[in-house]
Parts: structure tokens; C-alpha cells; sequence
């Protein structure tokens, strides 16, 4: 590179020095182009995740030990506390085909579940107006990118905290917990999250942290389609959303679901020839509501939302919302899970 | 003068090699040089020559008007073929197409309409369905049963009932409320765009290609025919001068009506052939042309339709590959700027007022549907689904109703353009019938008048 500046500040090279000069920058400058590309072409979806993991496995070591703590509760204004409030309206970005956490009623029109009763108590909170508030519905693999480009301030959508998306973005506290497993059909001989799964084929979200488990350990089963990520992609194994799993799967097209065990029991409630698989969940995870990173205001904000959400016992906001949405799908739950802050 | 006509006449009569050796295989040769030189001999005197002649000129009529009753049997065939089997096919592989693409669109209509779907849109539906899969039906019975039209054909038979299968359970779980019948829909909406339209398209292509190599063939200049014609006219009047130059007689009467045969048969040949390239070209170009475009056009804005009530169906479920944007929304963006172009072209395609006053009404309803589907996504994106559904499926100043507009005024615009097609093409095909026949049997006339008229000119060696 140094060399192709030199030369023609040289003035008087010209003829062969002159392409010379020429040819070895551009050699130099397609070395510098191309070498990116070239690592880049081994696979959109494994680059890019082999990067985050690095970065993640140092944040990790410095300081991601608990994901799930959040700031403590305040009800102070901040930046992004006032915009909404000028604005008048929340923007929360939701799932609109969860049964029970967050669906579009066909008969109605209206969203309802347990995800949208929180988005209303946190705009009945910020502006004294439950209704108050532009639902957005946005597909798994967009909720961080809908926070980074401010399409939605918040995003109560089923989304597990963890370390790595805490370098993206900000988390309240957990609001729900949960955890990976294998849904089925009930005659299958599929049993959980185990060497039964070997061979079979296995559908999971686009993005999620379903699929990042089977990514990590798949007992063989068969969980990519050819062509993921590109025009071509054929949307069996991995899907945009985690109910056209279920399509595959009365369809005979895959043989198994991975997915959080609360949406895959509102996927059960939609096919009684479904159930859960393993009897107790391959992973613990908790459910948060997600702000743009550093959205500090806006999450201590909604973490005393929750605070308020929670308490009351049997007669809590929380456990009604359970009682009405998820006690059929997901019974035996008794108490919300209990915050945890961050002490740094 | 010296050698009797009747026996001239029999050395003529049997330059069949067959029935003078029957049976004498070892005198072949000896036989065959003294047949060739018994020939010679008669060659030398006038009354053989002419004998020989008058024989040659007639073959030469005859085998003229044998090959232009063939070439242009042939030429008429395929304008036939144009008008009556490949045109058709083509339209109606075209129609398959749209009928599909129609069911897609309005399968979507119906499904956000609730739970219960409108009593039309159901109808419209069941008939589009119908109608496919009859025309699918009469497709393949005039289809070769290896072509590439005949697999793309088994395609679509193997996955209407697949896609119908799917409308059906998302009928079935959207009547329940449950999310799921949106899931459903989608997939079958991409089994609709991913497989099935891309077949119909292969098979209105594979038609349509039919349909200009027949057209192509019956275009083709029949030259075998105006090179036989310029050899048999250049042959009679070569007959005239020399009976002219050695008579001093101006006219034989054989010889002039063969001639007058077999210009009119030239004649005819080259109007007739020439007025039926001019119709049928302009068929093409007038009529196909123009039906290829606004087809293409007619499809563009169904897929826009119905990735327009996709985009509302599922709602930033499905995202184009990079993530940046929602998959429906793109498609949809995509499909109004190929239906514009589409639209621009046909506008240009277009050559008389009927022709270009429904497509200039089309590209306003596509205007008009731009501006209400802006106004309605916004509405969408300010979060009111409700008022985004009454903009885009309501009957009052929705973007469906500029969708039916532009439907209704690029069908009126088809309907015209297929006007304008089958009655060029149906002159081409015109502009040669009766020829064949005509041909031949002006050429037997004329070799009857050579015959007469070079037995006349034997008479007189008598």
C-alpha cells in the first residue's frame, strides 16, 4: 500500500515503474478485499456466528455470570422513558402467532396472551393507558434488530436472556421461566432431548436459542436444511417462525420440535396429537422484556412494572394473566420466578 | 419424317428399364445400351424430340404442382395448427397460470376476511380451483406425453391437491382461532409462488413457444415451390420460341394454356402466401405480442395482490433472506415494478384506441393502488391492524378495489388483443385455402394442354 502512494508522489516514474507500481497495489488492495470475502463465503451463518461466540465467550469471562440480573427497579424518567412519553404511544414488538403468549385472535382481530398483558401494564404504567400502545409483530430472528434500529422500544416476545444477547441489548428482569424441549407426537418414539433424536429430522426458529442448542449438541439428528440463509432455502428444518414447525410436523415433513417449553405448550393446546417429550426441560432459561442496549431508564422502568406485576400472591397481576393464558398448557406453576438485580 | 410416330412413341413408352429385362438379368447391360441408343436414335429426329419434349414439360407441370400442393399443404397446416391448436393452448396455459395465481390471492382475501369467509370470495375460489384443474385436464390431452409441456402439466396435477390440501387445514384451524391457519396459509402460499407458479410459467413458455415455431412454419417462404414455378415457366416459353423459330408460328394453343395454368398458380402461390405471412406476422406482433404482455402483467399484479394480504396474514413472520425487510412486503414492492413495466409496455404494444385505453385505465388503478397501499401500511405500522385490514380488504377505496380495477381492465385489454389475434391470424390462414387444390388442379390442366398441344405439332408430321 505504501508503495503505490509512494510512486506517484515520485513524480517523474512513468513507463514500467509506473505499472509496477500499479499492479502491486492492486494486488495489495485485493489481498486486503478479498481475503474478508473469501472467510466470509465458508457460510454466512456459521462465520457470523463463530465471530459473535468468540467475542461473547470474553464477555462472558469478564462479566456475564448471572444474565438474568437486571438494574434495580426506579421509577425515575430517563431519554428513553420521555420519548415515549412525547410520543404518547409504546411501540412493543410481539409475536403474533404464539398461542397464548402473544397471537392475533382471527375471531376478534385483537392481540392476546400473557406477553401482551405484560405490554399493557408496562403502557398503563408509562402512560396511565394500557391501550396505549403500537403492537409491531416481528418475526424471532428481527427482535434485536428491531431495538437497534428503534423500530419498537421494548420487545416482550417469549425472548430468552442471555450473555450473548445482552451485548446487544438490555433486559429487565425475568418475567417468566422456561426452558428447551422436544416436542412430538405422542405415539413417536422420540423421548426427549436424547440419542433418540439420532437421525430424525428436527425442526427449529431461524435464529433461536432452539436452534443454537442443536447447533451445539444434536445427537445426530437432522436439524439444517441445504441452502439456509440464501434465495434458495427451503424452510423445512429451520423456519421463520417456531408454529410453522408444527405445520411441518402434522404434515410428516419433520419428526420432532425443539422450542421453549411455554410455546411449545401453546403449540400442544393447538394439536392435542402433540406433547412435550423428556420430563423436565434440557435447559433453564428466563424470559425477558428486551430495551435497546443501554436503554437504562426504560429498563429500570420496567423492572418496577414487574415488581408491581408480581406482587399480590394468588391475586397478583402475574398469576392472573398465568391463570388465564397458560395453567391449561403449562400447569403447576405457582409463583412467578423472583427477580435478581445486579450488584456491580 | 423417316421413322413412323407410332413406333417414336413406343421407345417412349418404355424407358421402363423393369419391363424389358424381366427375367434376363445376363442381358441387362446389352439390352439397356441398345434401349439408350434406340433412344438416341429417335432423339435425332424431330417428331421424337418433340415426343420427348412434350413429355418432359409435362412431368415438369405436374411435379410443379405436385410440390406447391405440398409445400403449401404444409404452410396451411401450420397456419391451421396457429389458429386452431397452439393459440388456444397458449391461452389457456395462460390461463391456468392466472387461475392459479387467482386462487392464491384470493384464498389470502378470504382467510383475513375471519373466520367466516365471504360467501363469494369462497366461490371464487372453488371455481378457480375448478377451473385449473379442467384446463389442466384438457392440456395434457393434447399434449405429447414425453414433452416438457406434459411434465410440467403432471407437476401441477401432483401439487393442486397438495396446495388445496393446505388452504384446507388453514381454513380449518383460522375457523378454530387458532394461529395456526396463518402458518398454514403461508406454506401454502409458498408452495403456490416457490413451485407451482414457476411450472405454469414453464408451461405457458413451452406453449407459447409452440405456438411461434408453428406460426414460424407456416411463414416460411415455399421455395421449392417458386423455384419449380420459375423452371416451368422458363421451360414453356422456351418450348414457344423453339416451335416459333422453327414454325414461324406464333401461338400453340396447348402451349399457352399449360403457360397461362402455371402462371396463375405462381401467381397465386406468391399473393397468397405473402398475404398470409403479412397476417400472421402481424398476429404475432399485434396480437401475441401483446397477450404475452399483458398475461405477464395480469399475473404481476395477482402475486402483488396476494403478497399484499400476506404481508397482513403474517406480519413480519417471514423476512427476506439478509433480514432486512419483510419477505411480503419486498415481493410485493418487487410485483408493482414489474406490473409498471409490464404495463408501460403493453401501453407501447398497444396499436389502435381499444387496445390502449384499457391498459391506460390499468396503469391508473395501479397508481391509485400504490398510493392506498402506502397510506395503508402506514396505518399498519402506526400499529391499527383494524384500519390497515379495512384498507387493504374493505370494499370502500381499498387497495383491493384498485386491484379489481386493474384486474377488470387488463382482462378487457386480453380480451381484445385475443380479438385482434385469432382475426389475423384466422386471414392468414384464409389467404391460403383452396390454393393446394387450386394448385393441383390447375397443373394437371396444364399438363394436359402441353400433351394436346405437342401432339398437335406431331399431327403435322403425319
Amino acid at each position: 500500500m505504501s508503495r503505490s502512494k509512494d510512486r506517484p508522489g515520485g513524480g517523474g516514474l512513468r513507463g514500467w515503474g509506473g505499472v509496477t507500481g500499479m499492479a502491486v497495489a492492486c494486488a495489495v488492495t485485493a489481498a486486503v478485499t478479498l481475503l474478508p470475502l473469501a472467510h466470509h463465503g465458508g457460510g454466512t451463518a456459521g462465520s457470523g456466528a463463530s465471530g459473535g461466540v468468540v467475542t461473547a465467550d470474553r464477555a462472558r469471562a469478564e462479566a456475564c455470570t448471572e444474565p438474568e440480573a437486571s438494574l434495580p427497579a426506579s421509577g425515575a424518567d430517563g431519554p428513553s422513558v420521555d420519548r415515549i412519553k412525547e410520543r404518547g404511544k409504546l411501540i412493543a414488538g410481539v409475536d403474533q402467532n404464539s398461542f397464548r403468549w402473544g397471537y392475533r385472535n382471527p375471531e376478534s382481530g385483537d392481540l392476546e396472551g400473557f406477553d401482551i398483558d405484560l405490554v399493557r401494564a408496562i403502557a398503563e404504567d408509562l402512560l396511565g393507558d394500557p391501550d396505549a400502545v403500537i403492537f409491531r409483530a416481528i418475526p424471532t430472528n428481527q427482535r434485536i434488530a428491531a431495538l437497534e434500529n428503534d423500530r419498537v422500544d421494548v420487545v416482550v416476545r417469549t425472548m430468552t436472556i442471555n450473555c450473548k444477547r445482552l451485548e446487544q441489548v438490555s433486559f429487565s428482569t425475568a418475567y417468566f421461566q422456561a426452558g428447551q424441549q422436544v416436542l412430538a407426537p405422542k405415539d413417536s418414539a422420540i423421548t426427549g432431548y436424547d440419542s433418540s433424536l439420532k437421525g430424525r429430522r428436527v425442526c427449529s426458529a431461524e435464529g433461536s436459542t432452539a436452534y443454537e442448542a442443536l447447533e451445539e449438541k444434536s445427537f445426530g439428528a437432522l436439524y439444517k436444511d441445504d441452502f439456509d440463509g440464501t434465495e434458495r432455502d427451503p424452510d423445512l428444518l429451520t423456519v421463520p417462525n417456531q408454529l410453522d414447525c408444527l405445520v411441518r410436523l402434522q404434515l410428516g415433513e419433520v419428526d420432532a420440535i425443539v422450542t421453549d417449553n411455554a410455546l411449545a405448550a401453546g403449540q400442544a393446546a393447538q394439536d392435542p396429537a402433540v406433547e412435550l417429550k423428556g420430563k423436565a426441560p434440557f435447559t433453564t432459561e428466563f424470559y425477558g422484556v428486551a430495551t435497546k442496549k443501554d436503554a437504562d431508564d426504560l429498563v429500570a422502568r420496567v423492572n418496577k412494572v414487574l415488581v408491581d406485576y408480581r406482587a399480590g400472591g394468588k391475586d397478583s397481576p402475574w398469576m392472573r394473566s398465568y391463570e388465564k393464558w397458560l395453567a391449561t398448557g403449562l400447569p403447576g406453576i405457582t409463583a412467578p420466578p423472583a427477580p435478581k438485580y445486579r450488584t456491580d | 419424317m423417316t421413322h413412323p410416330p407410332s413406333g417414336g412413341s413406343q421407345t417412349l413408352r418404355t424407358p421402363d428399364p423393369v419391363s424389358g429385362h424381366a427375367g434376363v438379368p445376363a442381358q441387362r447391360r446389352t439390352t439397356w445400351a441398345a434401349q439408350t441408343r434406340r433412344l438416341r436414335d429417335v432423339a435425332t429426329t424431330e417428331p421424337g424430340r418433340l415426343q420427348i419434349i412434350g413429355a418432359v414439360l409435362a412431368l415438369l407441370v405436374v411435379a410443379f404442382g405436385a410440390v406447391t400442393t405440398l409445400e403449401i399443404s404444409q404452410r396451411a397446416s401450420s397456419a391451421d395448427d396457429v389458429v386452431s391448436r397452439s393459440q388456444p393452448l397458449s391461452a389457456d396455459a395462460a390461463d391456468i397460470y392466472r387461475f392459479l395465481a387467482d386462487a392464491d390471492t384470493t384464498a389470502a382475501s378470504g382467510f383475513l376476511a375471519g373466520a367466516q369467509e365471504p360467501e363469494d370470495v369462497q366461490e371464487q375460489y372453488r371455481k378457480d380451483i375448478e377451473e385449473a384443474a379442467r384446463l389442466l385436464v384438457k392440456a395434457s390431452g393434447s399434449t405429447d406425453s414425453d414433452s416438457a409441456s406434459s411434465r410440467e402439466i403432471a407437476t401441477l396435477n401432483k401439487l393442486l391437491p397438495v396446495y388445496t390440501g393446505l388452504i384446507e387445514r388453514a381454513r380449518a384451524n383460522n375457523r378454530q382461532g387458532l394461529p395456526l391457519g396463518g402458518a398454514y396459509l403461508r406454506y401454502a402460499n409458498q408452495k403456490m409462488t416457490g413451485e407451482m407458479l414457476p411450472a405454469a410459467e414453464r408451461l405457458y413458455a413451452a406453449e407459447t413457444g409452440r405456438l411461434e415455431s408453428d406460426s414460424a412454419d407456416a411463414r416460411q417462404w415455399p421455395l421449392w415451390s417458386v423455384g419449380a414455378g420459375i423452371v416451368v415457366l422458363g421451360a414453356l416459353v422456351w418450348m414457344q420460341r423453339r416451335t416459333y423459330r422453327r414454325t414461324n408460328r406464333v401461338l400453340n394453343h396447348g402451349l399457352l394454356v399449360a403457360t397461362a395454368a402455371a402462371s396463375v398458380v405462381v401467381l397465386w402461390l406468391a399473393v397468397g402466401h405473402v398475404v398470409a405471412r403479412v397476417e400472421l406476422r402481424s398476429a404475432m406482433v399485434h396480437g401475441q405480442a401483446s397477450l404475452d404482455v399483458l398475461n405477464d402483467a395480469r399475473i404481476s399484479s395477482l402475486k402483488a395482490r396476494a403478497n399484499e394480504n400476506l404481508t397482513l396474514v403474517a406480519r413480519g413472520a417471514v423476512l427476506t433472506p439478509d433480514g432486512s425487510a419483510d419477505q411480503y412486503e419486498a415481493d410485493y414492492s418487487t410485483g408493482m415494478k414489474s406490473l409498471k413495466a409490464q404495463l408501460t409496455k403493453a401501453g407501447r404494444l398497444a396499436d389502435d384506441e381499444s387496445g390502449s385505453a384499457p391498459v391506460a385505465r390499468a396503469a391508473d388503478g395501479v397508481a391509485q393502488w400504490q398510493v392506498r397501499h402506502r397510506e395503508a401500511r402506514a396505518t399498519d405500522d402506526r400499529g391499527d391492524y383494524d384500519g390497515a385490514l379495512k384498507q387493504i380488504i374493505g370494499t370502500e377505496e381499498s387497495t383491493g378495489q384498485s386491484f379489481q380495477q386493474v384486474d377488470a381492465a387488463l382482462e378487457k385489454a386480453l380480451a381484445h388483443e385475443q380479438g385482434e389475434f385469432t382475426a389475423a391470424a384466422k386471414d392468414g390462414r384464409g389467404a391460403l385455402r383452396g390454393l393446394p387444390t387450386g394448385a393441383a388442379a390447375l397443373a394437371v390442366l396444364g399438363a394436359v394442354a402441353v400433351i394436346v398441344g405437342v401432339n398437335r405439332r406431331l399431327s403435322e408430321y403425319r
